[in-house]
């Protein structure tokens, strides 16, 4: 009797993923079955009137997983097609949002890791500094757009300037925190050795803080991808933000649930990316 | 492949005048036997790009180029821009015939020659010119597929835009040249509400009527606006037709708009999905969302804005005024492509046409037999009745200084704009009537001598020498 927990010798990640599958044939099953379109009269028959309001069918409803999934195939059997400046293929506007979001993203970077670094450094710096950062940190990055297109007068660099913006903040919180809240007795060691402010700097600090720091820089770039679709979607141009805009402007939530998608899987991806940075630089104490 | 050439012999009755030659409307896609579907059109665009190429090998100089856009434009003009016309009585009678016909009554020599001095060279000829995507933005879009800009030595890229405050932001960064405005915007950015003070300058209207009330479907038997008590209405934007007619409308029937109804500002597609939710009762909002709320059966056309003001103005071209003193003949060439644009669009018979040309993802980006309802007027009401109205939307590009004029009495009298307006003289300011009398007619079209004119608006007389007498002569009112 007691033989049958060792035949479920499965392993537990194989488990989950047929748990996750099961799931997945459910969900879609259930939404493909709820959505389907009444099945029309007659089409020949139809009036005047009923041509004019594109047919018979009279509700509006969620586009169900097959459409979805040929939208997707069409979608993506030809991702860099151009065709005029307001119709350009998937790969090419999810292209021009990963742009924006990485130049924001790095600009952030290069001023926040430093920064960071020298407040977190100083108690006195951390202090003044902080009630700056309390009153900047909340403030949606959208916010920002009205008057970055005003000052800065460019929709392209507003955009990035949101992007840098938003990302900035748990960069710099975080860094400072990490680089604040290193053991006391291993600066003490350093200084013991007569090390160099540089050298301590880059040697012991720089190391032991470098989780918290990638913990701080993978939160930024989840940020950074939530915002660049709010702020395409906004100054429009290019972008994924774009393409979920411009097919909102048609009403076509088949293409606004393909988008939403892949949305999300390019936000997985720069996750999974920073994830395995940050894997790098743990160490064991 | 000859035949899609722009500036093709007018004379020639094999060739087509109408289409340009990075046109991907749907007759061009179809005889240069390429597939219709999107993902062709790069193909499709190479493909036009290198016969382009060929085209100017055979007319090598500027100077023959523009001979022959005189020699079109005045066919075109003769034929009332009517291609199959012409393409019929130059076969009748040959073009040779018809060619000498016309130089022995009209100097041909000397109109190329005035118009020659007068374009003088482009000082910019890439330009980028904004849109948003609804349907009072015909001209400006249709211009691009259907080569009107082309035959006037532009290589433009209209670029869709998301809003109005985009709209204004990005022509005040110059990132746009030009741009499509609702009407009321060229005047509140030169007085500078709702921005900062810049002369703008609003040469050609692009759309008259073509607005729409729209109602949820539950609020079939509230057809009379007194019981509108309590509804919350969309418009596009606070400086737009939109917004002052539906003031204007509930108020003659005895509602204040800032009491009585609620006004949001929301974008047109917003609207439908709002309307859908329940979270709006209705809208006054521009083509084609008007007859999209129709197809996707939420509401129903309560009202055409002609039945308010027939031939109001609904949207604009509009450019800064140092866009036209820096680039002067490219300004003049611009205009002319829209002008010769909105002519072309006011005519019934090219409707269909034009809506097949502006419905695909790059310009509105909505169903063709949307677009094709608003264009020709014969559509579906929401309420099982099918309509005619031809001139549902219309389009005429003279920018009459009375129309300003109403629209600052508006802005003055719901307190948008306060103290002394100086009404004429803005209007003559922004309301270029002037520059579009002069292309009108030099494309030989009719334009109006006057500048101004009284309007009967729902039975009463806007006199437009006494603004401020008008603006007092509301019950309802902030000013």
């Amino acid at each position: 009797m007691d033989r049958t927990t060792t035949e479920w010798n499965i392993s537990l990640n194989m488990r989950a993923a047929l748990v996750a599958l099961v799931l997945l044939v459910v969900g879609l099953g259930l939404w493909e079955g709820l959505n389907q379109v009444p099945t029309a009269g007659n089409t020949a028959e139809m009036t005047e009137y009923e041509k004019l309001m594109g047919g018979v069918e009279d509700t509006a409803r969620v586009p169900p997983p097959s459409d979805v999934i040929e939208r997707a195939w069409e979608e993506l059997s030809n991702p860099f097609y151009d065709a005029g400046p307001n119709d350009k293929g998937i790969g090419i506007q999810l292209g021009y949002s990963l742009y924006r979001v990485l130049a924001g993203y790095l600009l952030a970077a290069a001023v926040a890791i430093p920064v960071g670094f020298l407040i977190g450094m100083s108690p006195l710096m951390y202090r003044a500094l902080n009630p700056f950062i309390q009153v900047l940190k909340p403030i949606s990055p959208l916010a920002w757009m009205p008057l970055a297109l005003f000052i800065i007068r460019d929709s392209e660099a507003s955009a990035i300037f949101v992007i840098f913006i938003c990302s900035i903040w748990p960069m710099l919180i975080n860094t400072a925190f990490g680089v604040a809240g290193v053991r006391e007795d291993w600066v003490n060691v350093a200084r013991t050795h007569e090390l160099s402010p540089l050298k301590t700097a880059f040697q012991v600090i720089l190391p032991a803080a470098a989780p918290t720091i990638l913990t701080g820089m993978r939160i930024s770039i989840g940020i950074a991808w939530l915002v660049i679709v709010a702020a395409e979607m906004l100054v429009g141009g290019t972008g994924i933000g774009y393409y979920v805009w411009n097919e909102w402007n048609n009403l076509d939530l088949t293409s606004v649930i393909f988008s939403i998608l892949m949305i999300g899987v390019v936000g997985m991806l720069l996750d999974m990316c920073l994830a395995s940075v940050s894997r790098l630089v743990t160490y064991e104490e | 492949m000859k035949d899609h050439n722009s500036l093709g012999n007018p004379f020639d009755h094999r060739q087509s005048l109408i289409h340009g030659s990075a046109c991907d409307c749907h007759d061009c896609k179809a005889t240069s036997g390429h597939d219709a579907a999107s993902a062709e059109g790069h193909a499709h665009a190479h493909a036009h790009t290198a016969q382009a190429k060929t085209e100017q090998e055979a007319l090598p100089d500027s100077e023959s180029m523009l001979d022959r856009a005189v020699e079109s434009a005045l066919v075109r003009g003769i034929f009332g821009h009517s291609d199959m016309h012409r393409r019929q009585f130059m076969k009748l009678v040959g073009g040779g015939t018809a060619a000498a016909a016309l130089a022995s009554f009209l100097p041909m020599d000397a109109i190329k020659a005035a118009v020659k001095e007068d374009m003088g060279p482009l000082e910019k000829s890439k330009l980028n010119v904004g849109f948003v995507p609804i349907t009072c933005a015909t001209p400006i879009i249709m211009a691009h597929p259907m080569g009107f800009y082309e035959r006037y030595g532009l290589d433009v890229s209209v670029i869709k835009t998301a809003g109005w405050a985009v709209a204004r932001d990005k022509s005040l960064n110059r990132e746009y040249d030009a741009a499509h405005m609702l009407t009321p915007m060229p005047l509140a950015m030169t007085m500078g509400a709702g921005s900062t003070p810049e002369p703008y300058i609003m040469p050609a209207v692009e759309n008259i009527n073509g607005q729409a009330i729209v109602l949820h479907n539950d609020h079939k038997d509230k057809r009379d606006p007194k019981q509108w008590k309590g509804f919350i209405f969309g418009v596009p934007f606070e400086y737009s037709m939109h917004n002052f007619l539906l003031r204007y409308y509930v108020a003659e029937h005895g509602l204040d708009p800032d009491q009585d109804i609620q006004i949001r500002v929301i974008p047109p597609p917003e609207m439908v999905a709002n309307l859908r939710a329940g979270n709006i009762d209705g809208f006054l909002s521009p083509d084609p969302f008007n007859q999209r709320a129709v197809y996707e059966r939420i509401g129903f056309i309560h009202l055409l804005t002609k039945e308010i003001w027939e031939g109001h103005p609904c949207c604009a071209f509009a450019t800064s005024q140092a866009f036209a003193t820096e680039n002067p003949n490219t300004y003049g060439a611009l205009l002319r492509s829209i002008i010769d644009a909105t002519q072309y669009s006011s005519k019934q018979e090219n409707r269909k046409e034009i809506a097949a040309a502006i419905a695909p993802t790059n310009y509105l980006n909505q169903p063709v037999t949307v677009i094709e309802q608003v264009l020709t007027g014969t559509y579906a009401d929401g309420l099982g009745g099918v309509q005619q109205v031809p001139d549902r939307i219309d389009f005429d590009p003279f920018p009459w200084h009375s129309m300003a004029v109403w629209i600052l009495t508006q802005m003055k009298r719901w307190g948008y704009i306060e103290g002394d307006v100086n009404y004429q003289q803005i209007a003559e300011q922004v309301y270029l009537a002037s520059d579009a009398r002069k292309v009108m007619k030099e494309l030989g079209y009719d334009a109006p001598e006057a500048a101004s004119r009284n309007y009967e608006i729902m039975g009463k007389t806007f006199d437009y020498t006494q603004p401020e007498a008008y603006v007092k002569s509301f019950a309802i009112g902030r000013g």
